[in-house]
């Protein structure tokens, strides 16, 4: 597990430095998580140990949003004149942005199977 | 007697509260406690587990009087795992690479499409209700990793606090509903699910789709990152025409 996790901070320290110097617009973390994909490409299988490193943190990823949550609902009560509007708002785009979203992505991946029909995609009822 | 063991438990309460050790134990218990009612609840997404701890804390904290900071000491730690998480997710995603590449077309055409979807219809309908410009500006980049979100904020004329709270309510809103939603649309391709799940609602939307199922989790994942990268990019460019 020592080593998986020293492999994961060394990737997001990797990130963090090619965001810095190159003004990148994307989080570390998201950098440090292309460079392993590219990695893991290359060497062609997931080290077992760290499969079970990253299956083990990521069973509980919701967890790990839970300090910054409390933060937010401390600040809630500030938002009392814009608060309910502003929930609404949210809302309704965030129940738009899925819908439009999830059709977008059925639509083109019907066109994109078409193209590949060789591999039929895991998953399909 | 009575005296003497009311000041070694004050005594007691000073040295805790200046450890790390109460808002870690408390975040971790809360979390449980919010895993084990959604269990009790059927696996409801309603009893979303990062609503129920999130509630219960708030709660714990305004009942003693506690300040973020103090409560934050602690919780740090489970928070600093982000960063490592995030990292992790380039395992789901290799093990579905196959599928990734091939569906390569669909998936940057679904992320510029829902990108600006999601920036343009949040700016839209804060206006609507009523919201000042600056607000509606803060919501706009709502979708995305809070970081990159507060960013973006700042450049376009919003705030950043503000943006924090609109990104962490969008994701915590979107988890709960996204399986009712795309229910609703008939849409069972996990490919399509996780990834509206991922940009809509970004580490928190990934993270549902991680627990429902891994294809899913993957194309969650992948929606996150590249949703991060395609609205920092192009949300300052639209904002110009917006006005």
């Amino acid at each position: 597990m020592l080593p998986s996790l020293t492999l994961l901070l060394a990737c997001q320290l990797a990130g963090e430095l090619a965001v810095r110097l190159a003004g990148l617009p994307v989080p570390g973390p998201v950098v440090g998580m292309a460079l392993l994909l590219a990695g893991l490409a290359v060497r062609g299988s997931v080290p077992e140990a760290l499969a079970r490193t990253a299956d083990g943190l990521l069973a509980h990823l919701s967890l790990l949003f839970v300090p910054a949550g409390v933060g937010v609902m401390l600040l809630l009560p500030r938002l009392e004149r814009e608060g309910p509007g502003l929930l609404l708002a949210v809302s309704l785009s965030t129940v738009s942005t899925i819908v439009v979203t999830a059709v977008a992505m059925r639509l083109l991946l019907k066109w994109t199977d078409r193209r590949a029909p060789d591999a039929a995609p895991e998953g399909e009822p | 007697m009575i005296g003497g063991t009311f000041e070694s438990l004050t005594a007691i309460w000073v040295y805790l509260a200046a450890t790390p050790l109460i808002g870690l134990t408390l975040t971790l218990v809360a979390y449980l406690a919010g895993t084990w009612l959604q269990r009790r609840a059927g696996g409801s997404p309603l009893a979303n587990p990062v609503l129920i701890a999130v509630a219960l804390l708030a709660g714990v904290m305004l009942a003693t009087g506690t300040a973020y900071e103090t409560y934050f000491a602690g919780a740090q730690f489970v928070h600093f795992l982000l960063g490592p998480a995030t990292v992790a997710l380039a395992v789901p995603l290799y093990r579905q690479l196959k599928d990734v590449r091939r569906a390569a077309p669909a998936i940057l055409g679904a992320t510029l499409f829902g990108s600006v979807f999601a920036a343009l219809s949040g700016y839209g309908l804060a206006l609507l209700v009523g919201a000042a410009e600056e607000t509606a500006r803060s919501v706009a980049p709502k979708a995305i990793t809070t970081p990159i979100a507060m960013g973006v904020a700042e450049r376009i004329g919003g705030l950043p606090s503000l943006a924090a709270v609109v990104v962490i309510l969008n994701g915590i809103l979107g988890a709960v509903v996204v399986s009712w939603v795309l229910n609703r649309t008939g849409i069972k391709d996990w490919r399509a699910r996780g990834f509206a799940a991922g940009l809509a609602a970004s580490g928190i939307g990934t993270a549902r789709a991680m627990q429902v199922h891994p294809q899913a989790g993957a194309f969650a994942a992948l929606a996150l990152g590249l949703n991060a990268l395609a609205t920092a990019l192009l949300l300052p460019l639209l904002m110009r025409l917006v006005g």
